[in-house]
């Protein structure tokens, strides 16, 4: 259901992607690893317009992703996002900041956005916190909002940029429990991360990105266990054995 | 003393008037400068480079124009040009468009301090640039434009007496005329003083009132 083919894209001369061919199906779960400044976050900046890239072709559902044109809207509607800083809208509350994009962007009537936005927060563990404003949250908590946010727009794939680099160590497990649910309900995901475990244990696939270029990509479990390529293997050893 | 009070109970009616057309023209030209500054700002922050250089433009030659000139002209130069207003319509728009520049680059810093994830966020839920501006960026924006915005509240009310230059008789005007012709320049111009002062005094306690809650946050 996403599509890219031959993306290139340069900040200034500093040409980030230098050729990205890569397809997510429906329901698939894609890990994207990779060194800091790789562009991986690009990557999916572009797959919901935040970036425009400069050449290639990027598709959601047959859509092309051009954040120019009216489209965007539509497409930016079916694929969410997630951020590593949650991005909540801090002068709103956790229900407040979930049924925003229903509500202002949908149109759909309130009670129902709202009583949905509350099963949304159940979902997500936090029921009782759908008065709280963010700044009474823990990061877990804001990332976990952050992702019923993302799924009150009903999206048919969700996009997540280092969704727990931002989190204390310990407050990490439960923003990757509510993904793995998500995962295991059939939600098509395509996570940047550095968390291996999560990677080998959920995705489908992996793509090895560094320098601006697919290294290696295949099943998670191959490419994790088994890499091919010296520079995953060398990006793996750093990663699972940082002393 | 004495004196002074006896002057105070026989001119302090005809002062009330003066006051009460310093409220009008503070008040009027305090909305005008308002609305005409959020629209320079967002013209500001839209990404249309028309608009972007329009309003940079607009800001600095507003800047530029002292607001005695710029009431004289609205006052005294567009009646050639077959718009005649009057001395208290002009004096309204004259000061309502000289502190639009200042508004707009407070509100413009205002918005461009929000975080750009927020930005970006809003964007994510499919939020267009107006719902965006109005649902996220400026709601955040108000807390932080408050304290300045009070401030030139205060600036707006003292320079009401500008008006006084093409005939608006408030404050500083019915104090200058009642001195003129009764020669009593001390007691005129101390009520007129504190006259003012009183006026600023409940708008000093809400800036302080905007700062401390600022601070909190």
């Amino acid at each position: 259901m996403i599509e890219l083919t031959n993306v290139h894209k340069s900040f200034g001369s500093n040409e980030v992607l230098k050729g990205i061919t890569a397809s997510v199906e429906k329901s698939e779960v894609v890990c994207i690893i990779g060194p800091s400044g790789s562009g991986k976050s690009t990557i999916l900046r572009c797959i919901n317009g935040l970036e425009s890239y400069d050449s290639g072709d990027i598709l959601v559902e047959g859509a092309k992703v051009d954040n120019k044109a009216p489209s965007i809207v539509a497409i930016r509607t079916q694929v969410s996002m997630v951020f590593q800083r949650f991005n909540l809208f801090p002068h709103r509350t956790a229900l407040e900041n979930v049924v925003e994009g229903p509500i202002y962007v949908k149109k759909e009537p309130s009670a129902e956005a709202l009583e949905r936005g509350r099963a949304l927060l159940a979902q997500v563990g936090l029921a009782e916190k759908a008065d709280a404003y963010p700044g009474q949250l823990s990061g877990g908590q804001q990332q976990r909002v952050a992702i019923a946010r993302a799924l009150a727009m009903q999206p048919k794939a969700i996009l997540f940029d280092e969704p727990t680099s931002a989190l204390d160590p310990e407050l990490v497990g439960e923003v990757l429990g509510v993904m793995r649910k998500l995962a295991d309900d059939g939600m098509t995901m395509v996570v940047v991360t550095h968390e291996m475990g999560f990677a080998r244990d959920v995705a489908d696939r992996v793509l090895f990105i560094d320098g601006g270029v697919i290294v290696e990509q295949g099943a998670a479990k191959s490419v994790l266990n088994a890499p091919q390529h010296a520079r995953t293997q060398d990006f793996l050893h750093r990663v699972l054995h940082p002393l | 003393m004495q004196n002074f009070l006896r002057d105070a109970v026989e001119f302090l009616p005809i002062l009330l008037q003066g006051v009460w057309l310093t409220v009008v023209v503070t008040i009027g030209s305090l909305l005008l400068s308002t609305v005409l500054g959020l629209l320079w700002a967002l013209m500001r922050v839209s990404g249309i480079r028309v608009l972007t250089g329009l309003s940079a433009g607009l800001i600095n030659v507003i800047r530029g124009i002292p607001i005695i000139v710029l009431l004289f002209y609205l006052y005294f130069v567009m009646p050639d040009f077959g718009v005649a207003l009057t001395a208290l319509q002009a004096s309204i728009l004259g000061l309502g468009i000289a502190y639009s520049a200042y508004q707009a680059e407070n509100f413009r810093a205002g918005i461009e301090a929000i975080d750009k994830g927020q930005i970006e966020a809003a964007q994510t839920i499919g939020m267009g640039w107006w719902l965006t501006m109005r649902r996220v960026v400026l709601p955040q924006a108000i807390k932080i434009v408050l304290p300045p915005y009070g401030n030139v509240m205060i600036m707006m009310l003292k320079d009401s007496s500008q008006a006084s230059t093409i005939t608006v008789a408030e404050l500083a005007l019915q104090g200058k005329l009642i001195a003129s012709s009764t020669f009593k320049n001390t007691s005129v111009f101390t009520m007129v003083a504190l006259m003012y002062l009183t006026m600023s005094i409940p708008l000093i306690l809400l800036v302080r009132h905007f700062e401390n809650k600022a601070n909190r946050k």
